[in-house]
């Protein structure tokens, strides 16, 4: 039982990293209908940005002050990278609004390829690890609990509900649920489509960022091919929870995480991949929208 | 920032324009790029990382940007808006009569990919052709093979495949496995290649059946990778990431082969000199025989019901549902044909390599299949093998560019910049033509007449 619940807190924090990166891709889906390929290479360059922060401020500071430090590598790490994604979109997607649907997709492709390469041309392509940052343990009930998870855990608590209180109950967020449900009628209503559509992307952009910032400190290393893995996994995650719902993607990231964690617990960690595609596959035979999906009604 | 530039009075001249857009590019670039390009992380002696600053480059890049963002304002925008004015203004020309070379060109493209080995052959010699022979002439066949593949599943029946290379993985294996294993030949085992793909496009096939757009995008992304990490961690048969080595040669059914220690060695038999380059020459003609044999059966297909079907299917599965058509064996024999020539190019490629491991299957080969697809015009036969030729062909081509390290110095590897020139292409020439190269259709079915369909009025599919 303590083993049980030892991999469900293993779970939990994978899954927090997979949901933050999810809902960017869930969001742009959801706004644009477009998979947005970049993400997991844009939530690499937050991890990056990250690395360099946190070496910067290493080498000023004498001792690392944990808080201080997360602090400024989130912040520094959301800023930039909401940059580049803001950049990219208007660089490589917006002249493609309104073209045929594969035309989005190839160029997402295509900037996934060029930022990972970038990013290998001017960091290198080495491992890049870093000093752990937190080392405590806690122990309760047998249940050994890392200080980072703790951290992990509540970072993405405390995001998710900002950003649950920004969609819901601001007037940009119903900009946004305006133009997801239909971008056209939301322009004619006045609302500037490409100015909620920049934002949708620097959101997503912003917690990629912080997903990037945990991970970094979560496994203390990072390398340029990091964003391939956790980005498919995440974007596995935002299809299994139902492309387009936030809640949908939280709720599949966890699923993801929980599912990789048992898996290599109690079956084999080579296949923990494999056992997260199979699921995937097997629940959309069953729910073809995901699990909180709403199901594609087309009209005639 | 178009958006933003056109609303300004005219009065303020293009180069005031221009410097104001250069300026906005240089800041936004100097956001982007202090940290990862003005900053290196490097390892010192104890293993730790240090950084190292190096602004020299960042303010070369950020020039870069700046002198891109003006030229762009002052000189690309007024040139592309005056091309389009001129277009518009043009009559248009009722019946164009076709120029020869437009009406026989694929006879004349054929005859000049047959001519190419011979050429070359003469211009440098046997074993200078090797290069050229292999990696271009057979690296873009095979690439070309698995569009026109990819392109029965994607361009004709518009279901949307991002595993493609699972096949080309099952492929390759089968002939690398039952190969060494059992020593049976390449020309037993091209068939069984492609129809054990054709299989696993069917169990690909049927869970995703329901499913449409997006969701059948992450199941055959998802297949993809379940193959690859099947071949990775299967030890006990696929070796894992060591791979399959000693691929046996294709031989020339089985009249001579091109082992130099094989008694039929064709240096032997014909009582010539010993090169490498016949066995090049001859893989590059059987590529091309199984290009056009790709080529040939799409044609073909197109003009059979299963054909139009796929075709039916990705303008509106609603109506093609309605008009009777089984969906279901519809959307299996796409994915079933599509597979089998994913097979038949797997083997190839390990007759070729001689060896296979689960890194020549990774998702950028199934990304760069599907980007030749795209940028090729979804459907068209011809613009995907412009397309390979451009992309491949194009960053091949880098391997070759001794000179920039002239320019450059001493240290500069091209090969470095491939693939991120590589997806900067894939970004450019998507923007440029959305459509792809070819973007208009010939429809197989017609009234009196066949005209070639604009590319507007074609559809993607939504599968």
């Amino acid at each position: 039982m303590e083993y049980f619940v030892q991999q469900l807190v293993n779970g939990l924090t994978l899954g927090s990293i997979y949901g933050l990166i999810a809902i960017g891709y869930t969001m742009v889906y959801g706004i644009i209908g477009m998979i947005n390929f970049a993400h997991g290479d844009i939530f690499m360059i937050g991890s990056f940005i990250a690395l360099i922060v946190f070496l910067f401020l290493v080498s000023i500071f004498a001792s690392i002050n944990v808080v201080l430090f997360l602090l400024i590598m989130m912040i520094v790490a959301m800023l930039l990278t909401s940059l580049w994604n803001w950049t990219i979109e208007k660089v490589a997607y917006r002249p493609l609004r309104g073209s045929f649907r594969l035309a989005p997709l190839i160029t997402a492709i295509g900037m996934s390829i060029a930022l990972s390469n970038f990013v290998q041309v001017t960091q290198g392509p080495r491992n890049k690890p870093i000093p752990p940052m937190i080392s405590t343990v806690y122990n309760v009930f047998g249940i050994s609990i890392s200080a980072k998870q703790i951290v992990i855990v509540v970072v993405t608590a405390v995001l998710l509900t900002i950003f649950w209180y920004l969609v819901n109950k601001t007037s940009l967020g119903r900009a946004q649920r305006a133009c997801e449900q239909d971008r056209k009628m939301a322009a004619l209503l006045g609302i500037d489509v490409d100015r909620t559509i920049s934002i949708t992307f620097i959101m997503g952009a912003s917690l990629a960022a912080v997903a990037g910032t945990l991970y970094l400190m979560y496994y203390g290393v990072v390398v340029f091919s990091d964003g391939f893995v956790p980005g498919v996994k995440a974007f596995t995650a935002a299809v299994l929870g139902g492309i387009g719902s936030i809640p949908g993607a939280v709720l599949g990231g966890l699923l993801i995480g929980f599912i990789e964690g048992m898996w290599s617990a109690y079956f084999s960690i080579d296949y923990k991949d494999v056992a997260a595609f199979s699921i995937l596959a097997i629940v959309l035979i069953f729910l073809p929208s995901g699990i909180l999906g709403r199901p594609e009604v087309e009209k005639v | 920032m178009t958006a933003i530039s056109q609303d300004r009075p005219a009065n303020t001249s293009l180069v005031q324009r221009g410097i104001r857009e250069a300026l906005y590019a240089g800041a936004i670039s100097f956001g982007m790029f202090f940290l990862l390009i003005g900053i290196k992380t490097d390892q010192n002696i104890r293993n730790e990382l240090i950084l190292v600053p190096r602004w020299g480059l960042l303010a070369v890049v950020i020039a870069l940007v700046m002198a891109g963002r003006f030229l762009m304002v002052v000189w690309l925008h007024p040139y592309l808006e005056a091309r389009k004015l001129q277009k518009a203004k043009a009559p248009v020309v009722a019946h164009a009569e076709k120029s020869a070379f437009v009406r026989h060109w694929t006879k004349i493209a054929i005859g000049a990919l047959i001519l190419y080995p011979v050429v070359i052959v003469l211009l440098v010699g046997f074993q200078g052709s090797l290069k050229w022979v292999d990696n271009f002439g057979i690296q873009i066949l095979i690439y070309v093979m698995l569009a026109w593949g990819l392109n029965i599943v994607v361009g004709l029946a518009g279901l949307l495949d991002l595993g493609y290379v699972a096949f080309y993985a099952v492929g390759a294996y089968c002939y690398a496995l039952l190969g060494t294993e059992f020593g049976w030949s390449f020309w037993i085992l091209l068939p069984a290649a492609g129809a054990m793909a054709a299989f696993w496009g069917v169990i690909l096939g049927f869970p995703v059946l329901r499913l449409r757009g997006d969701y059948l995008a992450i199941v055959t992304l998802a297949f993809g990778e379940i193959i690859r990490l099947v071949l990775i961690n299967w030890r006990e048969v696929t070796n894992g990431t060591a791979g399959v080595s000693g691929i046996p040669k294709v031989t020339f059914f089985g009249l001579f082969d091109f082992d130099v220690s094989s008694p039929y060695y064709i240096a032997k038999v014909f009582d010539i000199a010993q090169s490498g380059a016949y066995y090049k020459i001859f893989l590059y003609y059987l590529a091309l025989a199984l290009a056009l044999l790709t080529a040939f059966v799409t044609i073909r297909l197109r003009r059979l019901p299963v054909g139009r079907a796929w075709e039916a299917l990705r303008e509106d599965e609603i109506a093609c549902r309605s008009l009777g058509i089984n969906t279901t064996n519809t959307k299996l024999t796409a994915f079933a044909i599509g597979a089998m020539f994913g097979g038949f190019a797997g083997a190839f490629f390990a007759a070729r390599q001689g060896f296979v491991s689960p890194e020549s299957f990774i998702f950028l080969e199934s990304a760069i299949i599907l980007a030749i697809v795209v940028l090729g015009g979804m459907g068209s036969l011809t613009g995907i093998a412009i397309a390979a030729l451009v992309m491949i062909g194009g960053t091949e081509i880098l391997r070759e560019l001794h000179f920039l390290k002239a320019v450059f110095g001493e240290g500069f590897t091209p090969e470095l910049y491939r693939m991120l020139l590589f997806g900067s292409a894939m970004v450019i020439v998507m923007i440029w033509k959305p459509r792809g190269f070819v973007g208009s259709r010939e429809p197989t079915a017609f009234l009196h007449e066949r005209k070639a369909v604009s590319s507007s009025f074609t559809k993607e599919g939504h599968g």
